[in-house]
């Protein structure tokens, strides 16, 4: 793999983040750059809408590795995750054998599970050597797994190794960049994440965030994203069902660029809510003059 | 990329301070085992010492790994590492634990009790006689007399009934499969497997069928002043289920939420309750149903209601302050569960009215009410709880107020 392409310093893992648009806090740079150093899984949790995902995404890009990501669910099994045979042309290969009358059964069964018939999922792809390195593997949102395939998990990362029965063993040359991200909709069992690096992925300070809005959303002013933001962190002071993360905020400011708005207005505000808030207690709470005092706040800032 | 030696970590004074840091917030409360100590010193190493905010984010990183013990560790950091200049000096002002000073463990009540107690030799016609008066018949008034008006040692009788209890599970079917001769779903990859004994010919079909497990519950557990004659029980009680199932989080509330649901998980019964009486502030105080209500909604409500959860709410309802914000709360709550189960100990009256304003608050959002003061009613929600669970119900849209 091409060492020359990771960061040397919690400062070289800055820039590089940095130069694919993702303002990080020093503190993510340095538990990223310890977890490429150390080749441990890096464990991100925090509230949805942060920038959990984000990070592998942009680490992929800037390293130059391939990104495999599994998306995972409740139900999730190794047939999905890991790995599984194709049935249907082994199916095929037996009555070809059987065509060619050929009935030697040990034949048979070393043919039949071999590497062709066997259908790799995310989490095998990132065990196979890649020229450009070893990639990036993303497991987004692991609460949503059941228990079962956290246990599962356990082998894979501390091995980087997969075993299936009728094949073997397979070993990753190079063991993979792992991210892993949890909102917490459950607790991830302590095994697992003693196994990794954790971050807990907070919102940003007002100033970082505006410098996010002014990267993600080119074209708007000033004055504009500066009341955006200052609105944003006064709705998170709230006590919302579900406060606005950084992901909504620039969904916002985007929705009010494209709206052409040179600043907020209660009117603007009232139309563009669902694009912050996406619980309709939390949208019926800032109606009228809770929403106007917000308003006059964050703009008078400015 | 460097390389790590994981079998020789480095030494020196640097390695006496991490080592006393980690001793430090052991003492404090966070787990770290050695192996995190060997991979702080990596860690450390790979870093370029220069800046504490980059000790600081690195030593997070390994010896955090739950976001609540963040506060606990950025204390201990900052008292730990004060005085950057003299970290050797620091180091041995650490205070740690000091054992003489520790409260006897709570198993230690009952080892009192234990020796307390005459030998058993002297008391053998005694005990005798003692099972003999709880003939069948005392065993059924146990059952059905109050849990606030038994003696010490019928709550104990009845202790030992709970832990007794029989817990069938109530089956929910999930999204993964696993082999089962009557599934409906086809599995190929073991019928391919089985049929290359027979040289290819498909002769044993093998399927596969959804695997079901128990419906997690999550308990709401009133330990108000009112409340106070039962909470005991009903903590045996949960500590009964908490053992025999895997999926069961519980919460104590009075002015303020407590999650005791690690507490919960010791094996014997009263060092989880000791356990738990420990971790909560406001036992026996007032009752804020609607305040510990919202707090569960929020904090917990999208952590542990995933999944088809069945809420027992155990709980009078005598709540000062009813009004539209009590409901709005209960509403959300039953919006987010499979099943809300409200337990009321006052039910035990058969003259009971819902006349106090916050019962009518909340009873529209429950999908059941029952009584829960005695065995046999503790027996009959053991049986709700073992049956199917209904459909989940639709999520009916009612203005809050």
């Amino acid at each position: 793999m091409s060492a020359s392409t990771l960061p040397k310093s919690v400062d070289g893992m800055l820039e590089l983040l940095t130069s694919r648009g993702y303002l990080a806090e020093r503190s993510l740079a340095t538990v990223t750059y310890l977890s490429l150093r150390m080749g441990r899984p890096l464990f991100l949790e925090g509230e949805a809408g942060v920038g959990k995902t984000e990070i592998a995404k942009v680490l992929s890009a800037a390293l130059g590795r391939k990104l495999i990501r599994l998306q995972c669910y409740e139900g999730l099994d190794v047939a999905s995750a890991v790995y599984e045979w194709s049935s249907a042309a082994q199916m095929i290969a037996i009555r070809l054998a059987e065509a060619a009358g050929d009935t030697d059964r040990e034949q048979l069964s070393s043919d039949i599970f071999a590497e062709r018939f066997l259908i790799k999922r995310p989490l095998l792809q990132a065990l196979e050597p890649d020229v450009a390195g070893a990639p990036v593997l993303l497991i987004d949102e692991l609460d949503r797994a059941d228990e079962a395939f956290e246990a599962y998990l356990l082998e894979i990362l501390s091995d980087f190794q997969v075993t299936i029965p009728e094949f073997g063993t397979i070993k990753a040359p190079h063991p993979p960049i792992v991210i892993i991200t949890s909102n917490r909709t459950r607790e991830i069992h302590d095994a697992l994440k003693r196994r990794c690096l954790y971050h807990w992925v907070d919102y940003p300070e007002a100033e970082r965030e505006l410098a996010i809005v002014k990267s993600r959303v080119p074209g708007i002013s000033a004055k504009l994203s500066q009341q955006v933001v200052s609105f944003v962190q006064a709705l998170r002071d709230q006590d919302f069902y579900k406060s606005p993360g950084v992901a909504e905020t620039i969904d916002w400011a985007t929705a009010l660029t494209e709206l052409d708005a040179r600043s907020l207005t209660p009117q603007l505000v009232g139309d563009t809510l669902g694009a912050l808030l996406k619980y309709q207690d939390d949208i019926a709470r800032m109606q009228g003059d809770a929403l106007q005092k917000v308003l006059k706040d964050a703009t008078s800032e400015t | 990329m460097t390389t790590i030696d994981h079998l020789n970590p480095p030494t020196g004074q640097m390695a006496d301070n991490v080592v006393g840091f980690a001793r430090a917030l052991r003492a404090a409360g966070i787990p770290v085992g050695p192996g995190a100590v060997i991979d702080a010193l990596n860690a450390l190493q790979a870093i370029e010492i220069g800046n504490r905010a980059d000790v600081y984010a690195t030593l997070e990183a390994i010896f955090v790994k739950r976001h609540e013990h963040m506060l606990i560790f950025a204390q201990a950091f900052d008292l730990f590492f004060r005085a950057a200049e003299d970290w050797k000096h620091m180091l041995d002002s650490v205070p740690l634990p000091d054992h003489a000073k520790k409260k006897p463990p709570p198993a230690s009540r009952r080892v009192q009790e234990a020796l307390a107690q005459p030998s058993a030799r002297d008391e053998v016609p005694q005990v005798q006689e003692q099972e003999l008066r709880l003939s069948v018949s005392d065993k059924e008034i146990l059952q059905k007399k109050d849990f606030a008006q038994m003696s010490a040692a019928e709550i104990a009788e009845v202790t030992h009934a709970i832990a007794n209890m029989k817990l069938p599970q109530a089956e929910l079917r999930t999204r993964r499969y696993q082999p089962d001769a009557k599934g409906l779903r086809l599995d190929m990859r073991r019928t391919l497997r089985s049929s290359l004994r027979t040289g290819g010919e498909i002769i044993d079909i093998k399927k596969l069928g959804r695997i079901e497990k128990p419906a997690p519950i999550v308990a709401l557990l009133d330990i108000s002043g009112s409340m106070s004659e039962y909470t005991r029980l009903f903590l045996h009680f949960l500590h009964a289920i908490t053992d025999a199932r895997k999926r069961v989080s519980v919460f104590l509330f009075g002015t303020r939420l407590t999650n005791v649901t690690r507490a919960l998980r010791a094996r014997d019964p009263d060092e989880a309750l000791a356990s738990c009486s420990s971790s909560v502030e406001d036992w026996a105080g007032g009752t804020r149903i609607a305040t510990s209500l919202h707090s569960f909604n929020k904090l917990w409500g999208r952590r542990v209601l995933g999944q088809g959860a069945i809420v027992l709410l155990i709980s009078d309802g005598l709540e000062r302050e009813a009004d539209a914000k009590l409901a709005f709360e209960m509403d959300r709550l039953h919006r987010s569960c499979r099943r809300l189960i409200w337990l009321n100990p006052l039910l035990r009256y058969s003259a009971f009215e819902a006349k106090a304003q916050g019962i009518k608050m909340m009873l529209p959002h429950v999908d059941e009410f029952r009584p829960v003061h005695n065995l046999t009613s503790m027996e009959g929600l053991i049986e709700a709880l073992s049956a199917p669970p209904p459909p989940h119900h639709m999520s009916r849209i009612r203005s809050a107020a």
